[in-house]
């Protein structure tokens, strides 16, 4: 008894800290025009759809309740039956509103369709998402080809401009989800699918694939991290650098385990590695998360993580690294210079 | 009991032409293949109107071959509607000769076809319109399969002297599906020979 | 050698299942009993037990496999399943629920119920009924047969393409789940095809087609909605198992094949089927609340024009379910639209029931409790359905939890609260005794409260951004709490449904006796006498009206129709039934009905291998089960005399 106390006022309290405390995905409340008139929408309908859960609630128990029946049916004289005594009134008055309220909630379901279709300027920027199985490989396009640069699972957008988003596959489908700014678009092998986002605050917004893709489909989150323009332009300039040189013997040493281990599918422009199975790695330490959200960028969990994938991340398809202690040093050594 | 009377009318008894609960199924068995053609058949188009043209990627297949099939599954229908009718006048011969014919015809319907096939430069596995090819009309050639074994079946049981005029419903119902080869193999042909060369 | 008899002026007469009369027709339609009758049996009754029997056993599995996952979701980063487990763990749930509990269940009703509802002695065709549930048992061994082994279909009921493809997917799960389903797909149709004929051809006379129960028109609807919609679905997966196999190249991305194709020939499919799986548990409603009501059903006529509309539409709307795969707007907003449309028909329902209840007397029975909850479950579902049919907000409800709670409030709610409010309703018909109402009312509220309290939190949870189908989730995301909440109220459901087949078992053996017509019901099924004797009626009987058995008992005594129950035609020269005209139900026919035979039994044999041969690729098991079936099905269609398809 008193256990099953402890344990109902523990779930309560629980629940309440759950309910108050942020609830990093949820689009109750969303940050920017993608989502503004869809979060309005959104809750008109579930308005709607209470009120017609608890209108029908009452004239169920009003029913049930109004005239009851007999006790029980062995009994002869409680066998007898009304004659259809009308009762139609109901259904025409009941689809009859109902009717309305559809036709009402169709026509607002196509004005916001149609309004968010389309950001109301020209986006500032296109980012290209490529999804792989479970990661996300990021490309900024802009007018001038010299200034295209790659990256991985964060994304960094201007506040108060519309970002477009065009998405692919590499593999499986899918789908690109930052519920705080807007709707899904699926990622589609085949086909590239085009959305748009804009922020209106900055902030950190978090993100998750949302179409089941295998292993792990439940651990392969994106941010989204939304600077003032200013921000976002130095963090682009540095973004554009390559990775600096290495400077002392550990790190070159470093460099050459990487060449040897890890080339063959990572990137870090401004040195020979050139691979395109993994992330691209140029400003690996910009990040403030590895393997898609999974852990945060510190430097025991980058050793974890590149000895171990397959325990952190089981299924990933970055190997296990046989690394001696001193090549994992000078490997560490090195990464941690990508600033 | 009490007997009370015997009902003033007569009525049929057993599985009769359309009285048969057969005849029903086979039109309901037919409805859901039908389906499954249609649903075939938009799978060609929706592959077709995704894929970058030319399409069909080797121009539309030749109709030398083609609408002598068709012809022959027509008259394969003709010949069985003609043998049905025989039966229902109490004419065994006919009905026996037209399930014969019906049998050559569409046998020849399998050669040209299987002419056709082994003509082809490509096979299953090429392309996503080889894989259409062959699996819609192979689909089609199951079934016409399919309709020769009933008809052989039918042959065998009117070798029996199972029917006559009273007494033929796995005839009737047989017959049905044998047209229904036909009329899917119409919506084939078209799909495959005619809509490539209309645009 | 004598012709078959051709025509006949039919004896009518007075009987019931206790006159002399009775014996002979026992003795026609009585099998041989044992295990030989056990195997051979072509009995509807028996049928539809065995199809309500092994739809419960996998509701079972299906209900531990969710109460397993429930565990791993209890609380952020649970570790007692791995991904991949977790992966063919839902799996298998969402297919076992959908496809081997939800569609069966309904069709051992409808089984059990139709010829005696209609009024005859047996289904259009009694071995195709045997036939079809034969592949169905086997169908379901044959998906599990994978999961004993490990390999078990992973992709999600819906298994999209490229991640079922052999590149992405390797194993034999994937052509388990497709073979598996190819086969189960020929029982639904040969289901389908058989319900169809048997309303169109056995009802008694007079039972016109404005007579028939809301019942009839449910499965009805279903089954013509399945003849059209289970092709896409065994196509695709055909085609699916042909990319994997024969290096066919619908779907392969690589080479032109397009993976919204899977889902458009799969949704075509799944929406009327997720129709398919409620009318007639809608029907049971329609059926069952009026009885309890004491009242006629408030709008029959637009209640079965609903029912049938429902599915018309619902072939109208698939694409709700790719509303983010990147349609363009204008497809969007049709299917958008079309799927707010089709809740007018729904609407028309939920007031008819609503006017029924308001205007009856309603007597609290434990099936009336489950069939009035049932109302309010079914709009919470529907008006989820509602949210997620608007495409903008559906752009961020779709693939969360906010999906799987309408999901669930419409699957259980109309169809499991149904079928359980079914078999309280039932169960005295089918064993002769009466289920105990105190424990029905324990079972009843417990299920209430735990399904309630299990399935709600999760719109919460889909709201607060949950993705379906993780196999875990970090804390911080606010997703903890709630999700202990709904493990915790899905184990109380789980206790409900325990408790209710505790109930089962126990009025099995000391339940008290139910006699012929224990609820005062309306229907033909309660003339007999329960269980119902093997030819179910003494006499065909004749029917004046929509409610049969309540002629003597409406409150105002106007002329009330004169149906005859134990006056009619007696059809007695074999197993014989009548056959009818298609609207008005006249007498056209007298129809001869197959007795017990084993080839049913083979066929499903036959066919298995096959699907078994194609699994394996072992090519002679194939061949043999091509040989096998066109074997079983020349012997099954060879004409009898005794059935009067030959002359001589
Ligand atoms: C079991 C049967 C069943 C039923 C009956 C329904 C009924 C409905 N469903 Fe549901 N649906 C499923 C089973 C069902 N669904 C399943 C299994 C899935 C998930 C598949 C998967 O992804 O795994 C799904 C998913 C699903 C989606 C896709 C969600 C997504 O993946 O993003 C959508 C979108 O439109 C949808 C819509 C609807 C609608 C509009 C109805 C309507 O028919 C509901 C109509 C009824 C009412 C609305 C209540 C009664 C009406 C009134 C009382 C009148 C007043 C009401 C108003 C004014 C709103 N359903
Ligand atoms: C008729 C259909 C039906 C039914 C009845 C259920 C019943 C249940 N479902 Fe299911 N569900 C689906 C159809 C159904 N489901 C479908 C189609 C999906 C989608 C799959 C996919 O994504 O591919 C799904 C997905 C699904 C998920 C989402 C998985 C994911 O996306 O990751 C979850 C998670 O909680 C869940 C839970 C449950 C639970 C707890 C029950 C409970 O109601 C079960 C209760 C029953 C029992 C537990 C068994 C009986 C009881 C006993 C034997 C007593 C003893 C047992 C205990 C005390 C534990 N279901
Ligand atoms: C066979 C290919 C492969 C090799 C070899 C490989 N990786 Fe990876 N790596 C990946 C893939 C794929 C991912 C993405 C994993 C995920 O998030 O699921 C990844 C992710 C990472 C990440 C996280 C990046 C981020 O932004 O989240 C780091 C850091 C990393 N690898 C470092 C290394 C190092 C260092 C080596 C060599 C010692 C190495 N990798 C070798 C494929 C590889
Ligand atoms: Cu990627 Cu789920
Ligand atoms: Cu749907």
């Amino acid at each position: 008894m008193k256990a099953g106390r402890t344990l109902l006022v523990g779930l309560a309290l629980t629940l309440s800290h759950d309910a108050w405390a942020a609830t990093p995905m949820s689009y109750l409340r969303t940050f920017g025009p993608a989502g503004y008139p869809v979060t309005r929408l959104g809750w008109g309908l579930g308005i709607i759809s209470v009120s017609v859960v608890v209108i029908v609630g009452l004239l169920l128990l009003g029913g049930i309740f109004r005239r009851r029946g007999p006790r029980r049916l062995s009994d002869p004289n409680a066998l007898a039956v009304r004659r259809d005594a009308g009762g139609m009134a109901w259904i025409y008055i009941g689809v009859g509103i109902s009717s309305l309220v559809l036709i009402g909630a169709m026509i607002w379901t196509l004005v916001v369709t149609a309004v968010v279709a389309h950001p109301s300027s020209r986006p500032a920027l296109t980012v290209q998402v490529s999804a792989s199985q479970w990661w996300w490989a990021l490309r900024y396009d802009t007018e001038q080809p010299s200034r295209t640069f790659t990256s991985a699972n964060e994304i960094h957008i201007p506040v108060g401009q519309p970002v477009r988003f065009e998405v692919t596959s590499t593999d499986v489908i899918h789908s690109f989800w930052v519920p705080k700014l807007g709707g899904k678009i699926d990622v589609i092998p085949g086909q590239t699918n085009v959305t748009w986002l804009q922020a209106d605050q900055p902030g950190v917004y978090r993100g998750q694939c949302a179409v089941f893709c295998g292993t792990e489909h439940a651990r392969m989150a994106l941010q989204v991290i939304a600077q003032s323009p200013a921000d976002f332009r130095a963090w682009q300039e540095s973004q554009l650098a390559d990775a600096p040189r290495p400077a002392t013997p550990e790190q070159q040493h470093g460099t050459r385990v990487f060449q040897s281990h890890c080339a063959a599918c990572h990137t870090i422009r401004g040195s020979n590695a050139g691979g395109l199975v993994g992330p691209d790695l140029s400003h690996l330490m910009s990040r403030r998360t590895l393997a898609a959200g999974v852990l945060s960028n510190t430097p025991g969990n980058l050793a974890g993580w590149i000895v171990h994938p397959q325990s952190v991340k089981p299924g990933s398809r970055m190997p296990d690294q046989t690394l001696s202690g001193p090549q994992l040093a000078a490997l560490m050594a090195y990464l941690q210079t990508l600033h | 009991m009490t007997e009370i009377a015997i009902s003033s009318t007569t009525l049929p008894v057993g599985s009769k032409g359309r009285d048969a609960s057969g005849w029903w199924g086979m039109l309901a068995l037919v409805a859901t293949e039908a389906t499954l053609f249609a649903y075939l058949l938009f799978s060609y188009f929706y592959l077709a109107s995704h894929s970058p043209p030319p399409w069909p990627p080797n121009g539309a297949p030749s109709l030398t071959l083609a609408i002598p099939g068709s012809l022959v599954l027509i008259a394969g229908s003709v010949t069985m509607w003609w043998g049905e009718r025989g039966i229902e006048r109490g004419r065994r011969w006919q009905l026996v000769a037209g399930l014969l014919l019906s049998l050559l015809l569409g046998i020849a319907f399998i050669v040209l076809e299987g002419i056709e096939w082994a003509g082809k430069p490509y096979t299953l596995s090429s392309s996503v319109y080889s894989s259409l090819y062959f699996t819609i009309t192979g689909f089609h050639l199951a079934h016409v399969l399919v309709g020769l074994l009933i008809l052989a079946v039918l042959l065998l049981w009117t070798g029996f002297d199972y029917f006559d005029e009273n007494r033929h419903s796995a005839v009737s119902i047989g017959v049905i599906y044998w047209h229904f080869v036909t009329v899917v193999w119409l919506a084939v042909f078209f799909t495959f020979y005619i809509a490539p060369r209309l645009g | 050698m004598t012709r078959t008899e051709t025509h006949r002026a039919p004896v009518i007469a007075q009987a019931t299942d206790a006159s002399p009369s009775s014996d002979t027709l026992r003795k026609n339609w009585e099998g041989p009993g044992g295990w030989r009758g056990w195997l051979s049996t072509v009995d509807h009754k028996e049928i539809g037990k065995r199809y309500l029997l092994t739809a419960f056993v996998f509701l079972l599995i299906g209900g531990l496999e969710a109460a397993v996952m429930r565990a791993q979701l209890a609380t952020p980063d649970g570790h007692l399943l791995s991904a991949e487990q977790y992966a063919q763990l839902f799996t298998m749930h969402g297919v076992t629920m959908i496809f081997l509990y939800a569609l069966p269940v309904l069709s051992g009703f409808s089984n059990y119920l139709w010829p005696l509802l209609l009024g005859s002695r047996d289904m259009a065709f009694p071995r195709l009924n045997a036939f079809s549930y034969w592949v169905f048992l086997f169908a379901g061994i044959f998906l599990y047969a994978s999961f004993v082994m490990g390999k078990a279909p992973d992709d999600g009921w819906f298994n999209y393409v490229p991640y079922a493809s052999r590149e992405f997917n390797p194993g034999p799960n994937i052509d388990v789940y497709a073979l598996g389903m190819v086969l189960l797909g020929v029982s639904t149709t040969v289901g389908s095809i058989n319900f169809i004929v048997t309303l169109f051809r056995t009802r008694a006379p007079g039972m016109s087609i404005n007579r028939v129960p809301i019942l009839v028109w449910g499965t009805l609807t279903a089954s013509v909605g399945n003849l059209f919609a289970v092709p896409a679905v065994s196509l695709a997966f055909l085609m699916l198992w042909m990319d994997r196999q024969l290096g066919t190249h619908f779907f392969d991305v690589s080479a032109g094949g397009q993976p919204l194709l899977w889902q458009h020939l799969f949704w075509m499919f799944g929406h009327p089927w997720v129709y398919a799986i409620v009318l007639p548990a809608m029907g049971i409603v329609s059926d069952g609340l009026p009885t309890f009501c004491r009242r006629p059903l408030v709008g029959y006529t637009a209640v079965a024009l609903a029912t049938v509309t429902t599915m018309v539409l619902g072939f109208g709307v698939w694409a709700h379910h790719m509303f983010a795969t990147g349609l363009p707007v204008m497809s969007l907003s049709y299917f958008s639209a079309s799927s707010m449309v089709i809740v007018i028909p729904s609407a028309v329902a939920v007031f008819a029931w609503i006017a029924t209840i308001w205007t009856g007397r309603p007597v609290f029975t434990t099936a009336f409790l489950y069939f009035s909850s049932f109302v309010l479950l079914f709009v919470i579902g529907g008006v989820s359905g509602f949210m997620t049919a608007s495409v903008p907000v559906d752009l961020e409800l779709t693939h969360t939890y906010f999906v799987v709670a309408h999901l669930h409030y419409v699957l259980i709610g109309i169809n499991v609260f149904p079928v359980v409010g079914g078999i309280y309703y039932w169960f005295p018909k089918i064993t002769g005794r009466m289920m105990s109402e105190r424990l029905g009312k324990w079972s009843f509220w417990i299920m209430f409260i735990g399904f309630n309290v299990g399935f709600f939190p999760m719109h919460i949870l889909g709201l607060a951004g949950m993705p379906r189908r993780v196999y875990t989730y970090p804390s911080g995301l606010g997703w903890g709490s709630w999700n202990m909440v709904a493990t915790l109220g899905s184990y109380l459901f789980a206790i409900g449904i325990a408790m209710f087949l505790v109930n089962v078992w126990i009025s099995l053996k000391r339940g008290k006796a139910a006699g012929r017509n224990p609820w005062g019901a309306p229907s033909l099924e309660w003339s007999t006498s329960s269980p119902p004797p093997v030819y179910n009626f003494a006499v065909i009987p004749n029917v004046a009206s929509r409610y049969p058995l309540w002629e003597g008992y409406m409150d105002d005594d106007e002329d009330t129709g004169g149906s005859t129950i134990h006056e009619g035609l007696l059809l007695d020269h074999g197993r014989e039934t009548i056959g009818t005209t298609m609207l008005d139900a006249e007498p056209a026919v007298i129809l001869k009905m197959p007795g017990d035979t084993y080839t049913p039994l083979l066929l499903a044999l036959a066919l298995t291998l096959l699907f078994v041969g194609l699994l394996a690729q072992a090519w002679w098991a194939v061949g043999a089960g091509v040989l096998l079936t066109l074997l079983a099905t020349i012997t099954w269609l060879w004409p009898q005399r005794k059935l009067s398809q030959i002359e001589r």
